[in-house]
């Protein structure tokens, strides 16, 4: 036995194993629907996402999207609510519906063996949900509910507003329905808007799982040949506007302990050349552990439980998103180091090991949330909603692997830049408003 | 000699089966190891057997403050090299908190495997807790109780306040994430004892899952676990109580909540010695409100309209399979009518005594247990939650194997099981949390 490690040294990397390279089966079916499948043995599962644009510039829409999204498992022309779910469960499976501004997404997985018997189930509800009038109206008052629920929260709140304060009547900045939009949402409204946006042209269906790609594929389009046509055109969705910095926008949650604060700014697209740079430009302001801004406000302040920025991608755009919550008697503070960090990355060029370090976590955990049947089915639908395909993933590590820091540097000084910001705290008006106040405008 | 008879409900589940290898290092570390090679990845946890049950009275949230302070720089690391180590590594860390025990964890490329076990050994070695690094986590992780439980609607609950009311001794009763005026009276000295006493290499276990080499997986575990020296382990008190014989009922106001809701708690089977009566409530629970078919969603949402959700659930984090003697299940709901609270329980005695008398549908168990197996399998698929769950059924059950033959043991529960579940879930067992929504417009 060896001695007690004292004085002993960390471990050298060994020699890095590529992943192995998946194969995706590519098809268009005749009726527009893209299927993408990839053979991934690992447990004997299969992970389904389907995904069909739902972008619109219909004020209504919103709550209508929700409505549906929320009652579209309640009945088809074979199966009552209590039904489908029977049959979805007798599969070993499990089936659920979100939307978004941009899409609709159908989400599931089921026991390898039964995904035929899955996609049934799935082509049942595309071209047969029947939205029975009492099932839309319950779902109308919980969701309700619901959204009461979800806009007690500080994060939620602050979410919403800095959504306005970016994209000020953009469709992105109605991402939850107002209550009395919803309640005004009739069960035909919600049937018309099926028939006119869930459609197969320009959807895309991934399958990942331990089954064989070229009968998955001839699986979807035997039993979806039934669900066709091409959504009704769209009122035309306009770009997004430029993120508008303009004063903080204050939020009274009187009593509050904490603030919630978010930022918000335009950032790259995915295939943008300089997006592997502000990537890991982000990486070392705050979006992971080991970055500035949490290493500051967290492990040497004790501001905050947890800082963290990301990049969120969208159909029409991607956004930089930093969110914070930190003790009331500290948001002037908290809001200080903010500032000073995005200056400092702004400004000044990352040391050479913060860039090393970034770079390898981009490239390490990228290799590990799709080391999964659902994190790789997640990932490349998430993908394929910004028109990127299975390739865009397997070339990302090389791009990352490429970057500079002189690149990373330019692409801080141009997205990180604190004047770029769009701000919302939410929380103890009369607490925070001098010390906030005191940093910058405030409204 | 006459085959062996399946009960007549039984079905065929897949039950993948996973490579095991165990050893056990002279200082009595007990180590798990899960070899699979299809992606360069691995997944390395520690488990260690103490939770926030053992902590003392006058320091609730102590075993988590704790957890926290392991991050702080250990033997030859320095604050903050921990996680520099695991995440320029391209590796990503946590650890967690539960009521019997605490786990840490990496997930990593496989080249950085031995980093990955040095940084668990220099911890297990010796972590470094001073004056500074306490305070600052004592602030970290007020924060953390304030963006989770405090400025939350619904926040803790109903973890935090369904066990004061359900049971009577300190262990099970307390505030698990602490007390502001415990969290800032702990000290270094606290933190020392509290290592000496829980942190024994004997009182763990190291589980690895992934693109590793078992044999040379070994030497490295050895070489750098094997110099902990080997300290004493206090046997490890039986927190068990006996069910309740008359109904608790008490009350919570959460300032945030914008609708009220209730938690209904009922201690029940040792999951460790009784895990067929565990399966079956288990199984009873999927019953009762998983998906739109489920007993409760049909009756309480679909068919009454008196909630909004209803979620029945073994553990007190939702994990059945996550805790040993007691283990509470709980039917939480959340409801507009802040009167029909009576209304609610009544039809959930009634759904259950539905159960209890006339059984299950055709066909209703088969399904449930059917994506109760598969739910299990999609929670192995990622190896970081595979050497998690090798790791914790090694230490609650004494047998990572049990993971692999949990499909088998579900599929002969029968349906008189399950009514015997049901049948056993008395309002008289029970008790009742209401939470009364302080911040309704």
């Amino acid at each position: 036995m060896s001695a007690p490690a004292l004085n002993a040294s960390v471990p050298a990397l060994g020699t890095a194993r590529r992943p192995r390279k998946f194969t995706a089966l590519e098809r268009t079916l005749d009726s527009g629907l893209r299927v993408v499948v990839v053979r991934k043995p690992g447990v004997p599962l299969v992970e389904v996402r389907l995904r069909v644009p739902f972008l619109s510039a219909r004020a209504t829409h919103a709550a209508r999207a929700a409505v549906l999204s929320d009652s579209v498992l309640t009945g088809t022309v074979d199966h009552d609510r209590a039904g489908l779910a029977a049959a979805v469960q007798r599969l070993g499976g499990d089936l659920g519906i979100g939307v978004d501004a941009d899409r609709l997404q159908v989400s599931g997985n089921v026991l390898a063996t039964n995904l035929r018997g899955f996609l049934d189930v799935v082509a049942d509800v595309l071209t047969g949900a029947t939205y029975p009038a009492k099932e839309v109206v319950a779902e109308r008052e919980r969701l309700v509910e619901r959204l009461t629920i979800a806009r007690s929260r500080a994060g939620v709140v602050a979410g919403e507003a800095l959504a306005k304060r970016m994209w000020g009547d953009h469709p992105y900045a109605r991402d939850l329905p107002e209550p009395e939009d919803v309640q005004a949402v009739t069960a035909a409204q919600v049937r018309r808007l099926h028939g006119d946006l869930v459609r197969p042209e320009g959807a895309v269906l991934v399958i990942v799982g331990d089954v064989s790609a070229a009968r998955a594929a001839d699986l979807a389009a035997k039993t979806l040949d039934g669900w066709a046509g091409a959504a009704a055109a769209a009122t035309r969705v306009p770009p997004l506007p430029s993120v508008q910095p303009g004063p903080l926008v204050l939020i009274d949650r009187p009593g509050s302990v904490q603030s919630s604060m978010r930022l918000g700014a335009s950032a790259l697209r995915r295939d943008d050349e300089r997006y592997p740079a502000l990537q890991l430009a982000n990486l070392i302001f705050g979006g992971y552990f080991s970055s500035r801004w949490t290493e500051n406000i967290r492990e040497d302040k004790g501001y905050t439980y947890g800082p963290h920025s990301g990049i969120d991608h969208h159909a029409l755009g991607s956004t930089l998103q930093m969110q914070t919550d930190v003790a009331t008697e500290v948001t002037g503070p908290a809001l200080l180091e903010t500032l000073y960090e995005l200056g400092r990355l702004a400004s000044l060029a990352p040391s050479t090991d913060e860039v090393e370090s970034a770079r390898q976590y981009a490239i390490g955990t990228l290799a590990l949330s799709t080391a999964t049947q659902s994190g790789l089915a997640s990932t490349l639908s998430s993908l394929a909603g910004v028109g990127l395909g299975p390739d865009w993933l397997a070339e990302h590590p090389r791009r990352l692997a490429q970057v500079t820091r002189d690149e990373i540097a330019a692409a801080a000084a141009e997205f990180l830049a604190p004047s770029r910001f769009a701000t919302v705290v939410v929380g103890d008006a009369a607490s925070v408003r001098g010390p906030l106040a005191a940093l910058t405008p405030v409204v | 000699m006459p085959a062996i008879t399946l009960a007549p409900h039984a079905i065929k589940l897949p039950s993948p089966s996973f490579e095991l290898v165990h050893a056990k290092l002279p200082n009595g570390l007990r180590v798990v190891l899960a070899p699979d090679r299809s992606a360069p990845v691995v997944g390395v946890s520690v488990l260690y057997d103490v939770g926030f049950r053992s902590e003392p009275e006058g320091r609730t949230g102590f075993a988590h403050l704790f957890e926290h302070l392991m991050f702080q720089g250990s033997a030859n690391l320095e604050k903050l090299a921990h996680f520099r180590y695991v995440q320029s590594s391209g590796g990503t860390f946590n650890g967690s908190t539960h009521p019997d025990y605490t786990n840490y964890f990496e997930a990593l490329p496989s080249n950085a495997l031995e980093r990955g076990l040095f940084l668990e050994a220099d911890r297990m070695l010796s972590p470094r807790i001073t004056e500074e690094n306490l305070a600052n986590q004592i602030a970290v992780v007020k924060e953390e109780i304030r963006v989770n439980v405090l400025n939350r609607p619904y926040g803790g609950f109903p973890w935090l306040e369904l066990p004061p009311v359900l049971f009577d001794t300190f262990p099970n009763a307390h505030n698990g994430y602490g007390d502001f005026v415990d969290l800032e009276s702990a000290t270094v000295a606290d933190a020392a004892d509290f290592f000496k006493r829980y942190y024994a290499p004997g009182n763990a276990v190291l589980a690895v899952a992934g693109d590793l080499d078992p044999e040379e997986t070994l030497r490295l575990i050895e070489k750098h676990f094997g110099g902990i020296p080997q300290r004493r382990v206090a046997k490890r008190p039986d927190f068990g109580e006996p069910p309740l014989t008359a109904e608790r009922r008490a009350t919570a106001v959460d300032a945030h909540a914008p609708i009220p809701a209730v938690a209904v708690g009922y201690r029940v089977a040792n999951p460790v010695r009784e895990l067929d009566a565990h399966l079956a409530n288990i199984l009873l629970t999927e019953v009762l409100s998983d998906g739109d078919a489920s007993r409760l969603q049909r009756r309480l949402v679909q068919g009454d309209h008196l909630v909004t959700d209803v979620s029945a659930y073994l553990g007190e984090f939702g994990d059945p399979f996550d805790e040993r003697d007691p283990t509470v299940l709980t039917l939480t709901a959340h409801y507009p009518d802040a009167k029909s609270l009576d209304r609610i329980l009544r039809a959930v005695d009634e759904e259950l005594d539905r159960v209890a008398n006339d059984g299950l549908d055709a066909g209703e168990l088969d399904r449930v247990r059917t994506k109760l197996a598969s739910a299990m399998f999609r929670e192995m698929d990622a190896v970081i939650s595979r050497s998690l769950n090798f790791a914790k059924f090694e230490l609650i059950f004494g047998r990572a194997e049990l993971i692999s033959e949990l499909a088998d043991r579900l599929s002969v529960i029968s349906d008189a099981d399950v009514q015997a579940a049901a049948a056993s879930l008395r309002p008289d067992r029970r008790a009742v949390v209401e939470l009364i929504a302080g911040g309704a417009a």
